[in-house]
């Protein structure tokens, strides 16, 4: 009895694993086989010519380093926010103060904000200032959508940071600016897991960016100016009706899975080294 | 019988006070009228202690009679807890710590804490013994090495690690680890050492190389111990401080104490009726 109820919750978690895997698979499969033909060296090295709709000249090297700027931008201003609250509500504040645990509360719900509220919130603002979609509006609007994920990830780990290690400072005479120097260095891996986080949901995430970062066939050179964007240049060239167009949607698919790739293996290798030297 | 006596101790009269406060040497640190709450419990009530200079104090009790508690109103650890009040004096010298315009971090300085379970700041073996110097202001690589290598010698870490200062700390044994928390505390040359069950983490031979270097250590420092085991009292302390539900209880010679305990409670602790 013991015996089959170990058998059947095992193949319960293979089924799970494989299916998710499957899917993950699967959809590689579909952003390969449709994109890889369409995909060239213009693609990437150049901008589109003869309108997106209906283009089939040129690249989407605008939405590329659009996506990119806007990803560095977002990331830089949540990391100066978020890891400043997350060390307040851990060591400033006591842990499980009243006031930490509303903060994570709150920060808990933004998480689950769809990302179009942040577009539609970011727009309003917008508007309210009488700006016009551009990639400095992108930049905030992102970064409103990746602070609670880089606050709470960071938090995650802060929360386990050990208090002998704070009292073993603190008996060394270190004053609280010199402890939280040393906590940095402490959860210096958590950092790292909260970077790759943000970056992979900023940097997917169309919705926010439609209405605060417009689009735009230029490389953006003003943050004052529309920049495109990877996910809006799938969606837009998705949207055409003619096939190559399409195609196009999969191969910019198939360029910012491997954008992602690619960032999410430097971080780690970064971070790696970083913890290496350091720790 | 012996749980009338836990329920209700008896109190050290006033002269036996008197006694505890007078019958000592040369005083490095003064607790007077010390009283502690947390959440507004009476955790510590009314110690008066004299801590001599250069020997092992020990300070035994029952888990809960505030061993910890008191050892860390000694270096201001409850600075930061919001919830525990702190009352009375403690004297280094002359100097109260608890008064107003004392710095903490210039306390602290004073007293290097060495935890239960050794803890380690995430950086190399190096950096670690290194830190307290670079918050006083040692910035001269040499002058780092030389004061790294003393202490490590000092702890007798150097000959383990000397090849791997580079290392990070956490790759060290646990028992290499509480004797790098110790060089640590020593860089900051400290007067006194505070040692919260400092070894019951360890293992016994780690323990007895912990043991060996406090008998060492006290020729140039006041060495204050929390310990759970009665036999390492025995073996290392020269005054021992015998504490039952925030009171203390007896304090002495560790030689009379243990051979001729003056309150019963202390004499039922060491028999082992309670613990």
């Amino acid at each position: 009895m013991k015996n089959l109820e170990e058998k059947i919750f095992k193949a319960l978690m293979i089924f799970a694993s494989v299916t998710i895997l499957s899917v993950l698979l699967y959809i590689l499969y579909v952003i390969i086989s449709k994109g890889l033909p369409s995909l060239n060296w213009d693609m990437v090295s150049k901008i589109p010519s003869g309108g997106f709709y209906l283009g089939k000249e040129g690249g989407i090297l605008n939405a590329i380093l659009g996506s990119l700027i806007l990803i560095a931008g977002s990331v830089l201003i949540s990391m100066v926010i978020s890891l400043p609250v997350a060390l307040y509500i851990n060591f400033v504040k006591r842990k499980e103060s009243k006031f930490s645990n509303t903060l994570r509360f709150a920060f808990d719900i933004l998480f689950g904000i769809p990302s179009i509220v942040y577009g539609a919130f970011g727009f309003m603002v917008m508007i309210y200032f009488g700006l016009q979609a551009s990639l400095l509006g992108g930049i905030i609007a992102v970064s409103l959508l990746v602070i609670p994920i880089m606050v709470r990830s960071i938090d995650e780990v802060a929360v386990s940071v050990p208090q002998d290690l704070i009292e073993a400072l603190k008996s060394l005479g270190a004053t609280q600016y010199e402890t939280l120097k040393v906590i940095v260095r402490q959860i210096s891996p958590g950092i790292t897991t909260a970077i790759l986080l943000s970056i992979g949901r900023g940097i997917g995430d169309a919705a926010t960016v439609l209405f605060t970062a417009g689009y735009s066939d230029s490389i953006p050179v003003s943050p004052m100016q529309p920049a495109a964007t990877l996910p809006l240049a799938i969606f837009f060239q998705l949207s055409s009706p003619v096939e190559e167009v399409q195609n196009r949607a999969y191969a910019a698919a198939l360029i910012l899975t491997i954008i992602i790739l690619i960032l999410s293996f430097s971080t780690r290798y970064f971070g790696r080294k970083m913890s290496k030297s350091k720790l | 019988m012996i749980d009338t006596a836990i329920a209700a101790p008896d109190k050290p009269s006033i002269k036996q006070k008197m006694t505890i406060v007078q019958s000592l040497p040369a005083t490095h640190l003064k607790v007077e009228g010390l009283n502690v709450y947390i959440h507004g419990k009476h955790i510590l009530k009314d110690i008066n202690l004299n801590i001599p200079e250069k020997k092992i104090t020990c300070i035994i009790g029952p888990s809960g009679c505030g061993k910890t508690t008191l050892l860390r109103s000694l270096n201001r650890l409850h600075d930061d807890a919001s919830e525990v009040k702190v009352e009375g004096q403690v004297y280094v010298g002359d100097e109260d710590i608890y008064a107003k315009n004392v710095e903490v971090t210039h306390i602290r300085k004073k007293m290097g804490l060495l935890a239960q379970r050794p803890t380690v700041l995430p950086m190399s073996i190096f950096d670690n013994v290194a830190y307290g110097p670079r918050l006083y202001g040692t910035r001269r690589r040499r002058k780092l090495y030389e004061i790294v290598k003393h202490q490590l010698q000092a702890v007798g870490l150097w000959e383990e690690v000397k090849d791997r200062l580079k290392t990070p700390a956490v790759r060290l044994s646990i028992g290499q680890q509480q004797r790098l928390c110790l060089a640590r505390g020593l860089a900051v040359e400290p007067e006194f050492i505070l040692g919260d069950e400092a070894t019951s983490a360890l293992d016994p031979l780690s323990t007895t190389k912990i043991e060996e270097m406090f008998l060492t250590l006290k020729e140039k420092y006041s060495i204050v111990l929390v310990t759970h085991t009665l036999r390492q009292a025995k073996r290392i302390s020269d005054y021992i401080a015998f504490m039952y539900l925030g009171e203390l209880i007896e304090f002495g010679p560790s030689g009379e104490v243990f051979s001729n305990p003056k309150h019963k409670l202390t004499r039922e602790y060491l028999d082992g009726s309670f613990s």
